[in-house]
């Protein structure tokens, strides 16, 4: 089997990106490593308000967060929510909202180890612990962690909205058990839903990721 | 293994009738019918991958939308003085604001008349609770929400209904000022001696039934008033005289949410004049013509941005008419507009499914071969544009099953719930729905096995179905579901289940059920366009939108393996208008993948003829003295040659078509802006599909299922699933796959549990999230869940390859149902879904017991 990994989500094509923004233009604002802007796309905090003097006895804004390992200083509204912090204010957009409200489980990440939803979870209850997205699963030079792999060697997912947050539940499920059957994985990662209906490409393709995690050689 | 050959230089197999069988020895091609990563997994597992709401602009403001309270009323006063005044906020629009319906001209030159009754996007009648009224503009999302509550709208409430049969009643309320259904106007007379009047074409008016023709609805029997549409073929009183058995059933199928997880959200800025579209779409090319109708502006002014989408399922083939409220209102307040829509807000304009209500009398002969079907289906429409189903109902109920006559009647009633669109398999899901239940019942009380019964009606070959069009009966262009349902059968193990069926163990019962299943499948005449640069890689430009398919990049494979193109040198460009895409088929109605492989076959062909005449003008011969193979055009057998990346540098020396600075002249003007933006840059395939094909596309799904119902709490659980495709040639498995199981796995939220819930007297919904109107879930999902494809090619199409995603969905549903029945007898549902306190009551009734017509409930 022929298996090749092109970079799809850059596509870079000579030609392209000549007419309207370029994606620098479309990102600058918010991908600015370290330093985040204060009030260009707050979501839940309205910039407006950002605009008012704290009143006594408020919650601190400008906080740290370690997210996928570093730490980073960030404005945050006292009602944030995690997902909201991630995707208006890191730039990391991985992490996808689906419904806002506990249903879906496309926004998970891993909070200290644990599956947690974003949507659901007040940013500032998670300073001090580590944050980890699926930005933060592969490693500096590329290499896929071992769920992610066992999604590209067996074509999981469809059209993948759904998929980080099923990758994310299995990465925390997985420490916990790591040698799980079929049927308890479904069980581990069922907070989660996939609209594709593709349940049982996910389930192998995470059987398979767990297998490389435990050892298994790379297809 | 694919059984068809799809090589360089292997002459297109678009003979009318090549000998093809089942039996055809396998022949291995390098990448049609294999397994690869597509380009677009890396993207998306690392979390890199772009959909609509995780774009940016600078100076980015966000539109909040005020949706109706009322499932119909008219605006009579709108005070936002509050709102306006709050800081942050930038302004707002409503339906004034938008472009005024008008006719367009495609590219034929055909005139599409402008849609007077249909959806704005934004509406100042709102004909459903939830109907967007008015977007307002903040420089945040909370400013923006907060503004929208400080909103003052006067509303005068108009009469509304949520249920078909009601309104069919007389006297009864209309859900629009315009009627109550879809009908033909009547048809002016012709004048003395003229040929006769074509009949107009539908319009909102209304017909109300009798209270006679009412009679049987109190026996929980579909009422049959004055249709708005029939047809017929064969003589039907004679079927019916001659069955030895006729059975009349009514059935009622739910309606049904899209759901698809990524929302409609949407982002629009301009520059230079022209409109930049981030949103999810199924179709890339084809949603640039929709958004300029939309828009009423030039289709080359809009540039469209969708390298992925989460998920369609028919809700988005060109994305949703609401794209248009951030694109307004960005011109109007000259800044980046995001529209980030909330699950809520995505179930009142996701799109659904409408719900049929069937009656269906269909006469069976003793060895349970049909005779005779009358259907009459009652179409819950929603306020809008006529939903396909209605007709696509009877059109494949009469392809599946090949009654020998069959009458159609059907009518689109208008209610004031959510807007429908096509989902996977629209009116072929809810067709199948109608009569496998009824199949399942006649083939117990006949004993006729259920597997035997459905092959007995199979189609065959070039199957006729439907009514006469221009005096001829149309036909398909190849079916093989008798091959598929021998094949599932001795897969599933079906004779030896059958004798372990239906015994009670403890408090659980086993059943099996089998379904006959199918849909439309491909579509023709679109274009392909691709470049071998001197860099010696192949870059092909894909204008197929990314909704999981895999399509996009699947069909290209064709292209790769007949130049003889390693995959690894193929660069593939998608998603975005801007970097010159040609125009390319709808993904919708499963017909991508026929459509498609067709396209790429004959950019191959033009391309390969242009390499071989580059390589007989300069190495001598005749260019059909050449071939491709091994990266290089070369002379048959081996001998003299060049590589393609020699040969593109020499097409750029001879410019002309062979560098793509002289075009077809039957492509598409989409095709022809792009091919000449690449001219000049290497070897230039491109070509329009031509290919000729005889008959109808569809392909079918033969589905079995087993469940094991707890008959004390009335759960039940799939554990077995198992669906055999007959699909033609396989481009590549695990998408195929994939398609297959979860297309069947829609089709079976459809008996587990998936409806709408509408309060009856206030017209609201209730069930409009997810933990109310559920999608299955993993546990749901059958816990052995198998596939097959027969990968018989198609006779009528060069690659042999037809579409599956709806095919599979009516056999989801439907194997299932059938297992139940199987398991408990025919008195426990007579609609769907069959939920868990519909078996426990109907158990202890002994007969089905849930209201039978009434619609969401």
């Amino acid at each position: 089997m022929a298996d090749i990994q092109k970079p799809g989500a850059d596509n870079q094509q000579p030609g392209g990106e000549k007419r309207g923004l370029t994606r620098r233009d479309l990102i600058k604002g918010v991908i600015a490593a370290g330093a985040v802007s204060s009030a260009g796309y707050m979501f839940r905090g309205s910039a407006v308000r950002a605009q008012q003097v704290s009143a006594p006895g408020s919650v601190e804004r400008l906080i740290t967060l370690n997210v996928n390992g570093q730490q980073r200083r960030v404005d945050v509204m006292k009602q944030e929510t995690l997902a909201t912090t991630l995707r208006y204010k890191l730039g990391l957009t991985g992490t996808k909202l689906g419904c806002d409200r506990s249903e879906c489980g496309a926004c998970t990440v891993l909070i200290d180890d644990v599956p947690h939803y974003s949507c659901s979870m007040l940013t500032h209850t998670a300073r001090g612990k580590q944050i980890v997205t699926i930005e933060g699963l592969a490693s500096a030079d590329g290499t896929l962690h071992p769920v992610q792999q066992g999604v590209v060697e067996e074509q999981g997912f469809q059209c993948a909205f759904c998929m980080s947050g099923f990758v994310m539940a299995t990465v925390g499920f997985l420490k916990v058990n790591p040698n799980p059957t079929r049927a308890e994985l479904a069980h581990g990662i069922s907070g989660n839903l996939c609209r594709c209906q593709d349940y049982e490409k996910i389930l192998t393709s995470f059987m398979r990721g767990a297998e490389i995690a435990r050892g298994g050689q790379h297809a | 293994m694919p059984s068809s050959t799809i090589g360089p230089n292997s002459n297109p197999p678009i003979a009318k009738k090549p000998v093809v069988t089942a039996k055809t020895p396998p022949v291995k091609n390098k990448l049609v019918g294999q397994n690869y990563t597509t380009p677009d997994m890396i993207a998306k597992v690392t979390g890199k991958a772009k959909y609509a709401e995780d774009f940016r602009a600078e100076g980015m403001l966000f539109t909040k939308l005020l949706l109706s309270p009322y499932p119909h009323a008219k605006i009579t006063h709108i005070d936002a003085s509050e709102a306006l005044a709050m800081p942050g906020v930038k302004g707002y629009i409503t339906m004034n604001d938008l472009p005024a319906p008008a006719d367009s001209i495609t590219d034929l030159g055909v005139v599409i008349k402008a849609d007077l009754r249909g959806e704005r996007g934004l509406a100042m009648e709102p004909v459903y609770q939830g109907e967007p009224i008015l977007a307002l503009a903040a420089v945040d999302e909370v400013t923006a929400a907060d503004a929208i509550e400080r909103i003052k709208i006067t509303y005068e409430p108009l009469p509304f209904v949520v249920d078909p049969f009601v309104t069919l009643r007389p006297g009864s309320p209309n859900a629009r000022v315009e009627g109550n259904t879809w009908m033909r106007p009547p048809a002016p007379e012709a004048k003395p001696g003229a040929a006769p009047v074509p009949p107009p074409p539908f319009d909102m008016g209304e017909i109300k039934w009798t209270e006679e023709e009412f009679q049987d609805y109190a026996a929980g029997k579909m009422p049959m008033g004055k249709p708005a549409d029939q047809w017929t073929y064969g003589d039907v009183d004679a079927g019916f005289k001659n069955a030895a058995l006729v059975l009349d059933e009514t059935f009622v199928t739910p309606n049904t949410s899209h759901q698809c997880l990524e929302p409609r959200t949407a982002m629009a800025y301009w520059q230079g004049g022209k409109l930049f579209m981030h949103v999810g779409t199924q179709s890339t090319a084809q949603t640039i013509p929709a958004i300029a109708r939309w828009m009423n502006m030039k289709a080359e002014d809009v540039v469209l941005i969708t390298e992925y989408t989460g998920g369609g399922f028919g809700s988005r083939i060109t994305a949703t008419v609401q794209l248009i409220i951030p694109a307004v209102l960005s011109k109007k307040l000259n800044a980046p507009v995001m529209m980030r829509i909330s699950r809520e807000e995505e179930h009142y304009i996701g799109r659904g499914r409408p719900s049929l209500t069937g009656r269906m009398k269909v006469g069976f002969a003793k060895d349970g071969r049909i005779t005779a079907v009358d259907m009459f289906v009652v179409c819950d429409n929603g306020p809008y544009n006529q939903a396909g189903d209605t007709a696509a109902s009877g059109r494949i109920v009469s392809m599946l099953y090949q009654p020998p006559a069959m009458r159609w009647r059907g009518i689109s009633v208008l209610t004031n719930t959510v807007p429908r669109s096509a989902q996977s398999s629209p009116g072929g899901m809810q067709g199948i729905t109608l009569m496998e239940p009824l199949l399942a019942k006649a083939s117990r009380q006949l004993k006729v096995d259920q597997v035997e019964m459905r092959k007995i009606n199979a189609p065959e070959g070039k199957a006729l179905f439907g009514p006469p069009v221009r005096g001829k009966r149309p036909y398909g262009t190849s079916c093989f579901i008798k091959e598929a349902f021998d094949r599932g059968a001795e897969m599933f193990r079906w004779d030896e289940r059958k004798v372990a069926t239906g015994k009670r163990s403890g408090t659980k019962i086993r059943g099996i059920g089998t379904s006959s299943s199918m849909f439309n499948a491909g579509s023709k005449g679109f274009d392909g366009l691709f470049v071998i640069k001197p860099d010696g890689k192949m870059y092909i430009q894909s204008g197929i939108g990314n909704l999981g398919t895999e399509n996009f990049s699947d069909v290209h494979r064709v292209a790769a393996e007949m130049v003889g193109m390693p995959w690894e040198k193929v660069e593939l460009t998608w998603g975005n208008t801007s970097k010159n895409l040609p125009w390319s088929c709808a993904s919708g109605g499963s017909q991508t993948t026929h459509a498609m492989t067709r396209a790429a076959h004959a950019t191959a062909m033009d391309a390969t003829r242009k390499l071989q005449e580059i390589a007989a003008k300069d190495l001598g011969g005749r260019p059909e003295d050449y071939e491709l193979s091994g990266e290089r055009v070369h002379r048959k057998g081996g001998g003299a040659g060049m590589t393609l990346a020699k040969a593109a540098q020499r097409a750029i020396d001879l410019g002309g078509e062979y560098d793509g600075h002289e075009l077809p002249k039957d492509i598409n003007k989409m095709t022809v802006a792009s091919a000449k933006e690449l001219a000049g840059q290497g070897l230039m395939g491109v070509a329009r599909d031509n290919y000729p094909g005889d008959g109808a596309l569809f392909s079918f799904v033969a589905s079995f299922a087993e469940v094991e119902i707890d008959v004390e709490t009335g759960n039940y659980k799939i554990l077995d699933f198992l669906a055999v495709a007959d699909v033609g040639t396989v481009i590549h498995p695990r998408a195929l796959g994939g398609q297959i199981l979860g297309r069947s796995m829609l089709g079976i939220g459809h008996a587990l549990g998936q409806k709408w819930v509408y309060d009856q007297h206030l017209g609201t919904a209730l069930a409009k999230r997810f933990y109310n109107n559920k999608p299955p879930t993993i546990l749901d999902a059958p816990v052995n869940f198998q596939w097959a494809a027969l990968d018989i090619p198609d006779p009528e199409t060069p690659v042999g390859a037809r579409g599956i995603g709806e095919p599979p969905v009516g056999g989801g549903c439907c194997a299932v149902l059938n297992a139940i029945s199987d398991a408990l007898g025919d008195e426990i549902f007579r609609r769907a879904p069959v939920s868990v306190d519909m078996i426990l009551t109907s158990i202890e009734a002994g007969k089905p017991v849930t209201e039978p017509l009434t619609a969401h409930v």
